[in-house]
């Protein structure tokens, strides 16, 4: 309905995707195919949209670093880094790193 | 946060919120407006910034609502505080309300207002989709029908190719039309009910002609798709591996016992489910105002006719006094704006809210008769198997549920919440809290309480905040004398 705006690029797990103005992240994803982007703690079960509205937190997602944004509720931004694990936490100096995984 | 405190918090820029803004506004108050969207108007008037309202409904009435709540925020008599969300109110002894804010996300906005006080407080919290979860509901293609209607009107974006529309209510029908119009296949509306039974209840219907004509314009937009639109019927079981590629439907009977021999079933990549809606009631309940259920069988907040609620100084309007559509919610906020005004001492426009207090009588008789023509079938808990997600957030099965209810005697959702944990996670229960309570009153063989739903509709922080949100709260003032229970 927009297809005439100007689009613009963003990446998820570095693969890029292409959204316009105004769209949410789960829009930009939704558009690409992309249904999940996140495994459930317990069950390891994918996840994305579910209520689309910021209500039931399903969709959470790490956009630029920062671990559990709702994909539906941030909008889709020039640039922006969308990865489905939320980063590493900082370890504390000295632990052994060979245990990393 | 030492600014004077405004006459009035409102809560939610929806159809309620924006017209309570608007006519607290308009009566000289000054008016602190907070909602979490971008733009005002609500799930309901959502769009894309500059949208023209094409394929809205009542878009006049948003343009004037909104054009008028301009006026008043050029000057200082309203503050709009968008993309901000409540995440608590609190108040000592007959201290002003003081609501606790955060950004709607990370980075939402540069101008973070942490704190807002305010003499009074106008909930127009809204609601969203009501779910029954069903096996399966929980891969990843199964939406809100609401959210998928978000998608459509907020993005552009149509959630699957080929989709199927259940649940029950009048909003199936413009999220199909929508889909359809959007250039989906929708593979089927499937309604619980059989809506026939909601013209054959001519007070309802009759009281609001325009929506019966909204209604007829939905089944012919269907018609033009070739949309089937099955009544008496269920999906009660969501297919496929890491999404969804199927759905059985299923005939019901009136109570949604599954009729055997009659199922069918359809390739899909879109589940849009709906049973009504659910009230956000988190800060009605935070504030200890009265709730009771309402005419769907949803929690709703207790209010007088015009639309106080049972805490002096709160006042409620829209979905969250039960659900009704938006012109029910728009004179729900006026008459509560102009209430509270009232309240602050100003002239009483009585005309006008009487005429308010009635068109609302008139719009809660016709949602009744929607509520009654769509109920949630009675037994739909037999749908589910043990190992159905009961609780999407902590991924909690129907079997766990009922092991707490059989072995540990978790008869009650308080109890099984603890022991269970649904409920427990980041969504605090919004999603399965109505399910929850259905599933458990059901084992134990009685009705659902307002109780059930009210121990689990109560979420101390009513949104996510961050470790340093809480720390750079205030110290906490000296507890509050006991309220006089005769004034309090």
């Amino acid at each position: 309905m927009t297809a005439e705006l100007p689009t613009f690029t963003l990446t998820f797990e570095g693969r890029p995707l292409t959204a316009r103005p105004g769209q949410s992240v789960a829009a930009a994803l939704t558009d690409a195919g992309i249904r999940a982007w996140r495994a459930t703690r317990g069950e390891g079960a994918p996840r994305g949209l579910f209520c689309g509205i910021g209500v039931c937190y399903d969709c959470l997602i790490t956009v630029d670093g920062r671990p559990a944004q709702r994909a539906c509720l941030v909008p889709a931004a020039e640039g922006m880094a969308l990865t489905g694990a939320p980063p590493p936490l900082p370890r504390p100096s000295g632990a052994d790193e060979g245990n990393a995984s | 946060m030492n600014e004077r405190p405004f006459d009035l918090a409102v809560v939610g820029a929806g159809p309620a919120g924006l017209a309570a803004a608007v006519a607290a506004g308009e009566s000289g108050l000054r008016v602190a407006l907070v909602d979490a969207g971008p733009r005002p108007g609500g799930q309901f008037w959502r769009h894309a910034e500059g949208a023209d309202g094409a394929g809205h409904h009542d878009w006049e009435t948003f343009a004037s609502l909104r054009s008028r709540l301009r006026r008043l925020t050029a000057g200082t008599r309203v503050r709009h505080l968008p993309l901000h969300q409540v995440w608590a109110v609190d108040r000592a002894g007959d201290a002003p309300f003081t609501l606790r804010l955060t950004p709607a996300f990370d980075g939402a906005t540069d101008e973070v207002t942490p704190a807002v006080r305010a003499r009074a407080i106008a909930l127009c919290t809204g609601g969203y989709d009501r779910q029954l979860p069903v096996p399966g509901w929980t891969l990843p293609g199964v939406m809100a029908a609401g959210g998928v209607q978000a998608l459509l009107k907020g993005s552009g974006t149509v959630a699957g190719r080929r989709a199927v529309v259940a649940g029950t209510g009048p909003f199936l029908l413009p999220v199909a039309t929508g889909l359809a119009a959007a250039g989906a296949e929708v593979a089927a509306v499937v309604e619980a009910a059989r809506p026939a039974d909601w013209l054959r209840r001519p007070l309802g219907a009759a009281a609001v002609p325009g929506k019966a004509v909204e209604g007829a314009g939905y089944a012919a937009a269907l018609l033009r798709h070739r949309v089937p639109y099955l009544t008496r019927s269920a999906v009660t079981r969501v297919h496929g591996g890491d999404e969804v590629t199927a759905v059985t439907v299923e005939r019901v009977d009136g109570s949604g016992r599954v009729v055997p021999g009659r199922t069918r079933r359809l390739a899909v990549d879109l589940v849009a489910f709906g049973w009504g809606f659910t009230p956000s009631l988190e800060l009605v309940v935070a504030l200890g105002a009265g709730t009771e259920r309402g005419a769907d069988g949803s929690l709703v907040a207790t209010v007088d006719r015009a639309r106080r609620a049972t805490v002096p100084g709160v006042y409620v309007a829209g979905e969250a006094t039960g659900v009704g559509g938006a012109a029910k919610a728009v004179a729900e906020g006026e008459l509560a704006g102009l209430t509270a005004a009232v309240d602050a001492g100003r002239p009483a426009p009585t005309k006008r809210g009487r005429r308010l207090a009635a068109r609302i009588a008139r719009a809660e008789r016709f949602a009744e008769a929607m509520h009654a023509a769509h109920p949630v079938p009675e037994r739909w808990t037999e749908w589910l198997t043990e190992a159905t997600v009961l609780c999407r957030c902590e991924e909690v099965t129907v079997g766990a549920v009922e092991r707490a209810r059989e072995d540990l005697g978790a008869g009650d959702p308080r109890t099984a919440k603890l022991l269970a944990r649904p409920g427990m996670g980041w969504c605090q229960g919004r999603v399965c809290g109505f399910a929850t309570a259905a599933l458990l009153a059901a084992g134990a063989g009685r009705a659902v309480t307002a109780e059930d739903l009210r121990a689990l509709g109560k979420r101390p922080l009513a949104a996510p905040v961050t470790l340093g949100e809480l720390a750079a709260l205030p110290e906490p003032p000296d507890p509050p004398d006991f309220p006089d229970p005769d004034t309090a």
